[in-house]
């Protein structure tokens, strides 16, 4: 038997992420209460820009690698690049201290007495810091997976601490903790329906690697029972993940119960992760079956778009309502998917990056509406406050209009990007519905800015805070990238399709 | 023959082998009840009293239950590594070692957060 060999170099970005947060957890463990904050936050954001670098450094390799497990690949750097990016950007939200977002001691009851003893004792929760470096490690590692077991274990890494991240919330705890079960018992469940997909797989190739599969589906007829079974129950498990209808049941509730520095950074990392893995495995691994698969990922990305968009116009948390925008996006990324074409690859890539700067930004300000018991998500109490807090709500705009796809926003460049791409392969029916959607939902994302400029402030103690440093400048960050890549795409645009490619065989 | 029909035949035993059991246990078993029969069962601790008012349970028991599932997992991973020993050398040693090392920090940290103590 030939000793495995591992290229350690190429991994570096995984490797880099999980062993800070192996150190993260020894910091909790030795580290004084006093210092544990400033030394998990410099930790983290040292591993975070250390994995941007080896990224950058892995630019030009194109393979697979550690026994054929791992593809790194054009698509693998840009997908492993924004997770980065914006883990970043979700770190500096969670790093915010002013808001007393993460509960003290999780079993205390709020006010009582106990969570009193447990704040005056200094207790705090810095797990949170390797809780999101295990995340950012599996989502690094989920779209580059090329087998069956390491697509699984990269996706328990990122799913598990999440479960945890979710139920965290200071204030609203039993929403936030039964939002964490939720999540929890739904994860597993799709986690069953990926695992028993996986069995199938191998049970009709013999082999767990994607190369295996894709081989034996050029050698043998595609309707094989093993394969056609594997393959619905391994799509469930990733529909689930990116909270595609009609298992995107989830959704709703944990965006809305879990922190909110937790749902922005889950909202864009785990979308990006999950739609990088979904690329790989329908554009190479059963690219093949395209015949077959697409009719179906149709039928979803329709519902999908038709269900977020329908459903969020009667929601009255602004929380909710951008996890029903959520799901539409998923319905429109899922458009890439159908459309199965090199546009395609670099389209969804390109509206990945630009959702994940927007939806980061819309949930930072979510943070800053609040009043004596915490933050504000309920819609009618945000009337009026493009006149209390002009700038906040001109960014909140900025954000909603790159939501709906205005154009001269990044919204607009994906969704045109990603539809054209559609378009191109010649199936009409997403594109007439994404565009149908995307007019429907724009009704519900300029009702909020009616909301804001056209109402007058109700007098109940809602307040926009002033940002610390932190969140300033992530929402500096988030407002200028939608911005900029929807006045100037073009460089972003060439960079992505010019690495837009997956590793040939 | 088809390889899957061992696989059957072993399902059908242990089909069978419940049933058996139970019907067995049902026929000739003394039937003597008390007091401690009709409580739940709580793999060995007091069975929890309902939580009047969010009144509180011990969860130590589960702390220690989860600790040895680091340590039964460590050793899953540690007997086939121990069966290839020598044709893995010097990759197999360090990884395992690597391996055996984020094992231990997550020993560590229960030990550390007061997870070993009992009281």
């Amino acid at each position: 038997m030939p000793t495995p060999k591992i290229e350690y170099g190429i991994l570096a970005p995984v490797l880099v992420v999980l062993a800070a947060a192996v150190l993260a957890v020894l910091v909790e463990a030795f580290v004084s209460r006093r210092y544990r904050y400033v030394v998990q936050t410099t930790l983290s954001f040292a591993a975070i820009a250390l994995g941007l670098f080896t990224v950058i450094l892995n630019k030009d390799v194109s393979g697979r690698f550690a026994e054929g497990s791992v593809a790194v690949d054009g698509v693998t750097i840009v997908l492993q690049g924004t997770i980065l990016i914006f883990a970043l950007l979700g770190l500096l939200l969670i790093a915010e201290r002013g808001f007393q977002s993460f509960t003290a001691q999780a079993s205390t009851l709020p006010g009582s007495a106990d969570e009193q003893r447990a704040l005056a004792s200094g207790l705090q929760q810095t797990e949170v810091f390797p809780l999101t470096l295990f995340a950012v490690g599996g989502a690094l590692l989920f779209p580059a997976a090329n087998d069956l077991i390491t697509l699984f274990v990269a996706l328990e890494v990122l799913s598990l601490p999440l479960y945890l991240m979710a139920g965290l919330s200071q204030r609203r705890r039993l929403l936030s903790q039964e939002a964490g079960l939720k999540y929890f018992l739904l994860g597993a469940f799709s986690s069953a329906f990926f695992l028993f997909g996986s069995a199938f797989l191998y049970g009709y190739a013999g082999t767990t690697t994607f190369d295996g599969i894709k081989l034996q589906i050029t050698t043998s007829p595609g309707n094989d029972l093993f394969l056609l079974v594997g393959l619905a129950m391994l799509t469930v498990g990733l529909l689930f993940k990116v909270s595609a209808a009609p298992f995107h049941s989830w959704t709703p509730d944990v965006y809305q119960g879990a922190p909110t520095p937790i749902t922005a950074f889950m909202a864009a990392v785990t979308k990006v992760a999950a739609f990088g893995a979904f690329l790989r495995i329908f554009y190479t691994t059963i690219g093949g079956m395209v015949w077959t698969w697409r009719p179906i990922i149709i039928a979803i990305s329709i519902l999908t778009m038709a269900i977020g968009t329908i459903i969020a116009i009667a929601q009255k948390d602004v929380k909710r309502v951008l996890a029903y925008s959520a799901i539409a996006h998923s319905g429109f990324l899922l458009t890439g998917i159908v459309a199965f074409n090199k546009s395609g690859v670099g389209a969804t890539l390109l509206y990945l990056l630009t959702y994940g700067f927007t939806t980061l930004g819309t949930f930072a300000i979510v943070t800053l509406v609040r009043d004596a018991g915490g933050e504000v998500t309920d819609l009618n109490r945000w009337s009026g406050l493009g006149k209390r807090s002009p700038l906040i709500a001109g960014i909140f705009t900025l954000f909603l209009l790159a939501l709906a796809g205005i154009p001269l926003t990044s919204g607009f460049v994906g969704k045109f990007a990603i539809f054209s791409a559609a378009y191109e392969s010649g199936n009409i029916s997403v594109v007439i519905a994404g565009v149908l959607a995307s007019a429907v939902a724009a009704f519900f994302y300029i009702r909020i800015v009616v909301l804001m400029y056209f109402n007058d402030p109700q007098e109940d103690g809602t307040s926009v805070v002033i940002p610390s440093p932190v969140t300033a400048i992530t929402i500096g960050v988030c407002a200028v990238a939608t911005l900029v890549l929807g006045v100037f795409p073009q460089p972003v645009i060439n960079a992505v399709n010019s690495l837009a490619m997956f590793v040939a065989g | 023959m088809n390889p899957y029909v061992p696989i059957l035949v072993i399902g059908a035993i242990g089909f069978g082998f419940a049933i058996i059991s139970v019907v067995a246990g049902y026929l000739t078993g003394p039937r003597r009840y008390n007091r401690a029969k009709a409580e739940a069962y709580e793999c060995g601790i007091e069975p929890t009293p309902p939580a009047a008012g969010g009144g509180r349970f011990p969860i130590k028991y589960f702390l220690t239950a989860m600790l040895f599932i680091i340590f039964d997992i460590e050793i899953v991973f540690l007997y086939p590594w121990a069966v290839s020993f020598d044709q893995l050398g010097l990759f197999g040693i360090v990884e395992m070692f690597l391996f055996i090392l984020t094992v231990f920090v997550a020993y560590t940290y229960v030990w550390r957060r007061g997870g070993l103590e009992w009281d």
